[in-house]
């Protein structure tokens, strides 16, 4: 440890003001991928509460629509009910999983390409970029006392945002309800009161992580970047600075040729110290540091380095897509893998071949699955009812669920218990029988207090099974697994 | 463990000044934006302890600025409560009991005001699923002692049963045959006998038949001349499956030779009409409710039981007045 260490020092800072970033232009082929996701991703969010889809006339005709009031999760031809919530289980599970296969993979690229937060807030620094110039000029702006015209460019500026944070926190509530209804509600002021809370909130906090929390949210607040760290290994690609190729630095170009001069002795390396993969870089890092938390591998810094490496007419890479391992080798002067061999290896196919196979379970269970379900539920207190000519009643709540959109009539039958019979609470007993036709509305649960009485010789507790048959499909038919339960001899 | 803060090299960042087996901790700033967030939930804090109760005292916490409290917002619920089921109460309260089968929502209302009711006032006695128990009728059978469509019902729970005091009560007296010595203990046997014949859990016998004979003299003004009862005194059936007090010989004798006298109170000294009325539809509901005699079957209750069951009911047990209502009534001997 080096004796400067020990030198007694002035008391840190207590908190440290976010130093702003101001990311400069720079275009090339990741900058251009990243316009392609981002003009995407933004699609999906925007447009996909406005496609329809028919339904018939029970079901609403929104294609992607989270029914919070109905307590339903409709995506094209896909209807959800919430006892089948683990087909939404299983999505997330696979969405984890592949956040785990591309995080292998190529690293952070979630955080660099895809994340609402980086997609929004580079939104709102091209605005930044279109209204008040590129970086120089920002911060130059920024820089500049408090005059009219500043006034005015920053309320310009803040009034964009905010009218992005409005559509895109406006766009959220189109998810959990008709959307040209809600629209139309929400402009006469009759949306419900959590509509306009949503869109607010999610406004309000559009604006401020896009347009001033930004990279704080990344290095501070979200826990992805522990995670994604702790998921890359060292075949995952990272955007990483070729240190061996770049040191040791030269201040500009010309010092650059210096090692060309003849007689010269200085040896330096391909970075030149432009300073260009710092000032492109949306959180305001160095990369050259070596690999850190704060990078979100948006590789931009990539486009900026191989634009330099161009102009004093080096090879490109400088920066570059690597993963450890093929660093070392590249040190060490060996031929590096090539990155597809490197992408096949266990752990992605691994990953892969899981994702594959949950998918293909939740394909075929939504295949096999029938619109048809029954279960009772047995009446507690009392269990039983002797009736006046000695037979026994139980009483049990059914409930046939109708996840068709289109009203059905079922028959429930009871299987086993000899002499059993049975009717709807709304009956007597002289219409008892073996077996019940109900209708039961499109997509909606009935729920029917059923009467069972059967004679009282029999064990105390009979097995039997209540069977449902919707009326039209052989296919469509359920069945609960039931007992009836007598009075103990001498009772 | 030294205590030297110093400034950590490679990251420029100074330490807490702890050392723990050669491990040190960087202090690292936090950012400006969380120490002002942490500064404004202080603030807010201070200031939710000025407007909330908060600090306790000896007795009580300190009120708050706006005076608010647990309590009032119960009660505030409460009369928010009461008042959006007043139109409904105010509904039921004016139709005839054997017309609310025409309205559901009114018989659904009316059936779970009832079964909250019930859980305050009848449970005592009759249990919370209303099953009854020796000497308490089970209300979920199709027996009755009095009668059981509606209008039955809420006559017997207005006014209970052998009441001294209320002149409408349901009333009747058998005798104690064997004790005030109608019967003697044979000829009690041979009744029970009989009793026991006609319901099917004994063969006819020597003794059965005598006591046949002695049933005709004295039983059957009240239990009718087969022992099906008679419902304008209450006489149960003697011949079903379901006995109040037991149908074995041993408690049949005890009946006989003591009698029993069940009483159950008159409601209308405890609870507004309303309540009674929704008493008795829950009641009726309960899977042994009779039509009323002379109503067209479209009307019955039954029939129209079904409708409804989402609809939002009171729930009654409010209804019932103060508590200082009398305590469950004594139970039958
Ligand atoms: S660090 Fe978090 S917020 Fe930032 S880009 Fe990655 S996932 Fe998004
Ligand atoms: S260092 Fe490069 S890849 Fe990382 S965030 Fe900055 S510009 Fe993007």
């Amino acid at each position: 440890m080096s004796p400067v260490n020990d030198i007694a020092t002035p008391p840190q800072k207590l908190y440290e003001k976010r130093k702003a970033v101001f990311p400069k232009q720079i275009d090339g082929p990741f900058r251009r991928f990243k316009w392609l996701v981002m003009a995407v991703t933004l699609a999906i969010y925007w447009i996909t509460p406005w496609i329809r889809w028919d339904r018939g006339p029970h079901a609403p005709d929104q294609a992607v629509l989270v029914d919070l009031a109905n307590r339903r999760f409709y995506m094209f031809s896909i209807e959800i009910w919430p006892h089948e919530f683990y087909y939404v289980a299983g999505l997330l599970i696979m969405a984890g999983i592949g956040l785990f296969l591309v995080t292998s993979a190529v690293g952070r690229a979630w955080c660099g390409y895809t994340c609402p937060q980086t997609v929004w807030t580079d939104l709102f620094q091209h605005v930044e970029r279109f209204l008040d110039g590129d970086r120089n000029a920002q911060i130059r702006l920024e820089r500049a006392p408090w005059t009219i015209s500043k006034l005015w460019k920053r309320l310009r500026k803040w009034a964009i945002w905010l009218a992005i944070a409005f559509l895109t926190g406006g766009a959220w509530i189109f998810y959990f309800a008709d959307a040209p209804t809600l629209q139309r509600a929400f402009w006469t002021g009759t949306a419900p009161m959590v509509a306009y809370g949503t869109t607010f909130v999610l406004t309000m906090t559009t604006f401020i992580f896009g347009g001033f929390m930004r990279e704080q949210v990344c290095i501070y607040m979200c826990p992805w970047p522990r995670i994604q760290t702790a998921m890359t290994d060292e075949k995952s690609l990272i955007v990483t600075y070729k240190h061996w190729r770049g040191e040791p630095r030269t201040h500009g170009l010309k010092k650059a040729s210096e090692e060309a001069a003849p007689g010269s002795e200085a040896k330096f390396g391909d970075c030149i110290d432009c300073l260009q993969c710092v000032q492109v870089c949306p959180t305001g890092i160095d990369i050259r540091q070596g690999p850190q938390i704060g990078c979100i591998t948006c590789a931009l810094c990539i486009d900026a380095c191989d634009r330099v490496m161009g102009q004093i007419g080096r090879p490109r890479g400088l920066i570059d897509y690597a993963t450890e391992i093929d660093c070392e080798l590249e040190m060490r002067g060996e031929q590096p893998v090539p990155v597809i061999k490197r992408l096949l290896r266990p752990r992605t196919l691994i990953y892969f071949g899981l994702w594959c196979a949950i998918g293909l379970a939740m394909l075929f269970a939504l295949g096999t699955r029938t619109r048809v379900d029954i279960a009772a539920n047995a009446d507690r207190n009392p269990v039983f009812v002797r009736l006046s000519d000695g037979s026994i009643r139980n009483a049990y709540l059914v409930k046939l669920r109708n996840m068709q959109s289109r009203p059905r009539t079922m028959t429930i039958t009871l299987e086993g218990l000899p002499g059993g019979a049975m009717w709807r609470e709304s009956e007597t007993r002289a219409q008892a029988a073996r077996s019940l036709r109900l209708d039961v509305p499109a997509d909606q649960v009935l729920k029917e207090r059923i009467y069972v009485v059967a004679p009282a010789q029999g064990p105390a507790r009979e097995d039997f099974v209540f069977a449902v048959q919707a009326g039209d499909s052989a296919k469509e038919k359920a069945q609960d697994d039931e007992s009836f339960v007598r009075p103990e001899v001498g009772q | 463990m030294t205590d030297k803060k110093r400034i950590d090299a490679p990251t420029g960042t100074q330490t807490v000044g702890h050392e723990w087996d050669g491990i040190e901790e960087l202090d690292t700033p936090m950012p400006r934006w969380w120490v002002l967030t942490f500064y404004a939930t202080i603030v807010f804090a201070l200031a939710y302890v000025v407007v909330y109760p908060a600090l306790p005292g000896l007795t009580s916490a300190t009120k708050g600025v706006f005076g608010w409290s647990s309590r009032g917002e119960l009660s505030k619920t409460m009369q928010a409560e009461a008042a959006r089921r007043a139109p409904i109460l105010s509904a039921i309260a004016a139709t005839p009991i054997e017309q609310l089968a025409a309205r559901p929502d009114l018989m659904q209302a009316a059936i779970q005001g009832g079964s909250a009711a019930f859980k305050v006032h009848c449970v005592q006695c009759h249990g919370s699923g209303a099953a009854g128990s020796a000497g308490y009728p089970n209300l979920n059978d199709d027996d009755w002692l009095w009668g059981g469509d509606l209008q039955s019902i809420e006559y017997t729970i207005t006014h209970g049963v052998r009441n001294p005091d209320v002149a409408e009560t349901r009333t009747s007296l058998m005798p104690a045959f064997g004790r005030d010595g109608i019967l003697t203990a044979t000829q009690v046997q041979d009744v029970v006998s009989h009793i026991r014949a006609i319901s099917g859990q004994e063969k006819a016998s020597a003794s059965s038949r005598r006591g046949a004979a002695l049933f005709e003299a004295n039983c059957a003004v009240c239990h009718g001349p087969q022992g099906k009862g008679m419902r304008e005194f209450g006489a149960p059936n003697l011949t079903d499956g379901i006995w109040l007090y037991g149908g074995d010989r041993e408690t049949l004798t005890r009946t006989v030779t003591d009698s029993r006298r069940g009483v159950m109170p008159a409601w209308s000294h405890v609870l507004d009409p309303v309540t009674i009325k929704m008493l008795a539809a829950y009641v009726h509901s309960l899977g042994g409710g009779e039509a009323t005699p002379g109503l067209a079957p479209a009307a019955q209750p039954a029939a129209a039981a079904d409708a409804a069951t989402g609809a939002a009911a009171p729930a009654a047990a409010g209804a019932a007045p103060a508590a200082g209502a009398p305590a469950a009534p004594a139970a039958a001997q």
